[in-house]
């Protein structure tokens, strides 16, 4: 295939990748969305595969059709609940294949039989690539870490920890111009350096973020992962490469920026962690709560879902962890076969992932027309007889926009507490992720019902 | 510790302080529960179903009376039961200490703690408790059903084959807790339905049952504290009587709940107006018990006077016994969940709620409370979360200001350009491009596709698969570094690839919609 062929190949299998995003953003178009992606990226391997360039094919089709086989599998295993994490090991996979690309594009014949700028910007490049994919790498790891929960998903926080963050780059930074003088044993060395330093500080950038921030930070590390991809493609001076890895960094990069939005904070501050600690106050002390908790039980509330004509279910990650969105939807199903009209409200940051809540309510097999964003349902709240709040704490909390000395204030959240009565399902009383009180267990029209949100509403369903 | 639960003894009165789920309750707290025999039955509740929720029944009152450590009633005891109460035990009734000063002296004299339920302060919080709204409620509803009882034609508009039914119109003077109640069950009976009330803030909850609020051209806000209304100014009153006198000719039943707590209640509906009425109309008079608003009112009884009839009933609520019952039993429920169970029972003044409430307590008479500002509506919160978002809001979008973006990129690109990189000035032409259009294409995106979004551009982003391939080089690449990694790099990528899009797939299936 000749040079030309392949170029156009390429340019072809871009649009189609931007297609790919366009089609992902509305629910209509978002199934061919994923086809243009599939279709792209068949074209731009097929279109590798026979520019000439590749020589090994003996080597490359098994790994290749090993990581497919891979891929698949855990595509088809995955436990939809889990999905933060897949997403956050396959963000580490491409971190760590950049990083390898970078090394491997150093070793390259090719690269010592380059002189003047050209080395010096390819050099450049490389630096970059390996550092960007080392950050992505190590980052996602911990970041999966913390959604499997075998990490905490407290935030850790070292002493000095901007200046050591600051440190690290400019360690970087001074390893990188002594690998852009060195000759080439030593400047490998070097690169090697930088490498090391890079994956420590992806650990140390995510440790300081807590699990709830997770949302962000797993689009920030997709974005991480584009522009790693943008950087290779630098390097091979591959225009998909640079066009593709672009896109995603965008991509993720707004992905973030909404998501921070919707916790009315600023990417900064998510990124440098330690949120509702560096206050310095023990938390909650701005709002003395006051009132009283009232308990009910699975067969009061399935007695108030039997009454009610307008219910709304406004599930968290409680959901997701007690696996309880199937339940969630027999409740849903029988309550909308006797004329109860049932909604949910989906608050942007509820569950570990963008998105989360969809995802799980979908495979539940919940209509997506009875599925709410936050915006749209808050000024129905008033009309609602019966609002169950599944596992979610903070993005209903009414200090966000009652209490201005709250770690929360000014985040958008569900004004749950205008429903006529309240159901809160919780595990116990404990604060959520942010440490702060909720007045809204403390309302007049909420009722509690403690336990894990599955067996509960498993009680509440075969109690109707 | 014992509650006990005594029959009332007061003439007429059919309510019981508690019905039998909340012995449940008081158990589930750790009390036992002793009812005397028939307290419960003329609300229809038996002694039986005391039983099934666990209480003892006690065929004595005196048993009742001696044994008990914490009483729970309805109406206030009279001096023979004050004599029965154990030292040291706990009453909670209504007990009208305003009125009943002697018998509050004599309870705090045997060292009796009294919580009078008429007491609760009537805030926010105390909403649960407030046994004076509840027994309103029931008490406008009634109000209501006696009139439709008293009045001869239907409340509702009909065509029939026997001839057209004009609709009944109802005025309601006063849109409380009782007056709200008269006017949705009027509502629901299909009558037209007027409301008035000194305070224009209530016009809202009228219209939102469907009824009409009459209005005066006057400027002057009625709103008193706890949820009263104030006494007006004269000219405010005579305009009022003026609209009266008005409606008084034109509609068919006139329910009347204007109270000023410890003043005698306003006269509203002169004889004069009673007159004007149609024949066989019914006037309902709330404020019986307190004077009546009505000239002509006799409290406690019914009496027709110029071909109108005039309810004075000053039992409404204990004539709806099983419902008033249990709401009260709610009420004294909630009471109690915030006095404590038997290991942690306390009347702690600290407590705005129980210091409200209580008017006698070791031996003395704790009422009238200290002053304190008791305001219905919770004060407004201080800050106003809008501006504060905003504030944050354009913090964050500078971040990302095209503007500031824009600028960068243009120094950079000069920068470049000056260097005379061609190559390189191409690839980040095609870099900030991309960039442009990624942000174009996913900007809109629904929230609902965050996580298939992600998943897509994370399969994407295994496209550097294709610069692995680039660099497994040579006959045996497993001998050379440089392709061993980049071996590694294919697989882990191919991995993404397939992991993503199969998996964004198998997400995007599962969306449906109906």
């Amino acid at each position: 295939m000749n040079e030309g062929l392949v170029t156009t190949a390429y340019l072809v299998s871009g649009i189609l990748f931007v297609l790919s995003l366009g089609g992902l953003s509305k629910q209509e178009t978002a199934r061919k969305g994923n086809l243009y992606g599939i279709l792209g990226m068949a074209l731009a391997i097929l279109a590798t595969f026979f520019s000439g360039q590749v020589e090994n094919f003996k080597l490359l089709i098994p790994l290749m059709l090993g990581g497919a086989v891979i891929g698949a599998v855990l595509a088809k295993r995955v436990e939809m609940t889990s999905m933060p994490e897949l997403v956050a090991i396959l963000h580490s996979f491409v971190g760590a294949a950049a990083v390898l690309v970078g090394l491997s594009s150093f070793l390259d014949p090719g690269h010592a039989l380059m002189a003047g700028n050209d080395k010096f910007i390819h050099e450049i490049e490389i630096l970059l690539g390996v550092f960007i994919g080392g950050v992505t790498f190590t980052g996602s790891v911990i970041a999966f870490g913390k959604l499997r929960g075998s990490l905490s998903g407290k935030p850790i926080l070292l002493p000095a920890r901007h200046v050591l963050n600051l440190g690290m780059v400019g360690a970087s930074i001074w390893w990188g111009s002594q690998f852009l003088q060195q000759g080439h044993d030593p400047a490998w060395v070097s690169l090697l350096i930088v490498m090391a330093i890079s994956f420590v500080l992806g650990v140390h950038l995510i440790v300081a973020i807590g699990g709830a921030d997770m949302p962000v930070v797993v689009s920030m590390l997709n974005s991480y992962s584009g522009w790693a991809a943008a950087a290779a493609g630098f390097m091979l001076k591959n225009d998909l490469l640079i066009i593709t890895g672009a896109l995603v960094g965008s991509s993720g990069a707004i992905l973030s920026y909404i998501m921070c939005k919707a916790m009315n904070r600023s990417l900064a501050n998510v990124i440098f962690g330690g949120f509702g600690t560096s206050s310095g106050s023990s938390p909650g002390a701005g709002s003395e709560v006051e009132g009283s908790i009232t308990e009910t039980s699975a067969d009061e509330v399935a007695e108030e879902l039997k009454e009610a004509k307008e219910v709304m279910i406004v599930p968290g990650y409680g959901m997701a962890v007690a696996q309880a969105q199937h339940v969630v939807k027999d409740i849903t199903e029988t309550l909308r076969a006797k004329d109860v009209n049932v909604r949910f409200g989906i608050h942007p940051v509820a569950g570990r992932l963008p998105g989360h809540m969809n995802v799980l309510l979908a495979e539940a097999n919940v209509p997506y027309d009875i599925v709410f964003e936050m915006d749209e349902i808050n000024d129905d709240l008033p009309d609602v007889d019966l609002l169950l709040v599944v596992g979610a704490n903070d993005i209903v909390n009414p200090s966000a926009l009652e209490d201005s000395s709250s770690p929360i204030a000014g985040m958008p959240v569900i004004e749950a507490w205008k429903a006529k009565s309240v159901v809160a399902l919780k595990r116990s009383m404990a604060a959520g992720y942010s440490g702060v009180e909720n007045p809204l267990y403390f309302k007049n029209n909420t009722d509690m019902l403690f336990g894990d949100a599955k067996d509960t509403l498993s009680a509440v369903y075969s109690a109707l | 510790m014992i509650i006990g639960i005594p029959k009332e003894i007061f003439s007429g009165e059919r309510r019981v302080a508690v019905a039998p789920e909340n012995i449940e309750k008081f158990r589930k707290i750790g009390y036992e529960v002793l009812v005397e025999a028939n307290a419960g039955s003329e609300a229809r509740l038996p002694d039986v179903s005391y039983k099934s929720a666990g209480a003892t029944i006690s065929s004595e009152a005196k048993e009742v009376w001696a044994k008990a450590d914490l009483i729970l009633k309805v109406r206030p005891p009279s001096e023979e039961e004050v004599s029965l109460l154990k030292e040291g035990a706990t009453l909670i009734s209504f007990i009208q200490p305003a009125q009943n000063e002697e018998l509050v002296k004599s309870l705090a004299a045997r060292k009796i703690n009294v919580i009078a339920m008429d007491c609760v302060p009537r805030i926010s919080r105390a909403q649960s408790m407030d046994a004076l709204s509840s027994m309103a409620n029931v008490a406008g509803y009634r109000a209501m059903v006696e009139a439709a009882h008293e009045f001869g034609r239907f409340f509702t508009g009909q065509i029939t084959a026997a001839g057209k039914v004009p609709p009944a119109k109802v005025l309601v003077i006063g849109a409380g807790v009782a007056g709200l109640a008269a006017i949705g069950t009027a509502r629901n009976m299909g009558a037209i339905v007027r409301a008035f009330d000194t305070r224009p803030a209530v016009k809202e909850e009228v219209k939102s049952l469907g009824a009409e609020f009459l209005g005066l051209d006057f400027e002057e806000d009625g709103a008193g504290s706890g949820g009263y209304a104030k006494v007006m100014s004269k000219e405010f009153i005579e305009a009022e009587m003026k609209l009266f006198a008005e409606q008084a000719a034109e509609v068919d039943v006139i329910v009347t709940t204007a109270m000023i707590p410890g003043k005698k209640a306003p006269i509203l509906i002169t004889e004069e107006m009673v007159k004007s009425m149609k024949e066989g109309s019914v006037v309902v008079d709330l404020a019986a018990e307190g004077g009546g608003n009505c000239e002509l009112t006799e409290s406690g009884a019914a009496k027709r006077v110029h071909g109108v009839t005039i309810l004075g009933y000053s039992d409404l609520p204990s004539r709806l016994p099983t419902q008033s019952s249990r709401l009260f039993g709610n009420n004294l429920t909630k009471l109690l969940q915030l006095l404590g169970g038997p290991a942690d029972f306390s009347i702690d003044f600290e407590d705005e709620i129980l210091r409200g409430a209580t008017v006698a307590k070791d031996g003395e008479v704790t009422w009238p409370p200290p002053e304190a500002e008791l305001s219905q509506q919770p004060a407004k919160p201080k800050a106003d979360p809008e501006p504060a978002s905003e504030i944050s809001d354009s913090k964050g979008y500078s971040f990302f200001s095209p503007g500031i973006i824009f600028g960068v990129l243009a120094v950079i690109l000069f920068a470049l350009g000056w260097k005379g990189e061609n190559e390189f000035l191409d690839q980040l032409t095609v870099f900030v491009l991309a960039c442009f259009v990624g942000y174009m294409v996913v900007w809109n995106v629904t929230p609902a596709l965050h996580t298939p979004l992600m998943s897509v551009t994370n399969a994407i982003s295994g496209i550097i698969v294709i610069g692995g391939m680039l660099f497994v080089t040579g006959a045996e690449p497993w001998t050379d570094t440089k392709s061993i990694l980049s071996g590694v790099a294919i697989f882990l990528a191919t991995i993404n690839v397939a992991g993503g899009f199969l998996v964004t797939q198998r997400m995007l299936k599962m969306f449906r919609k109906e």
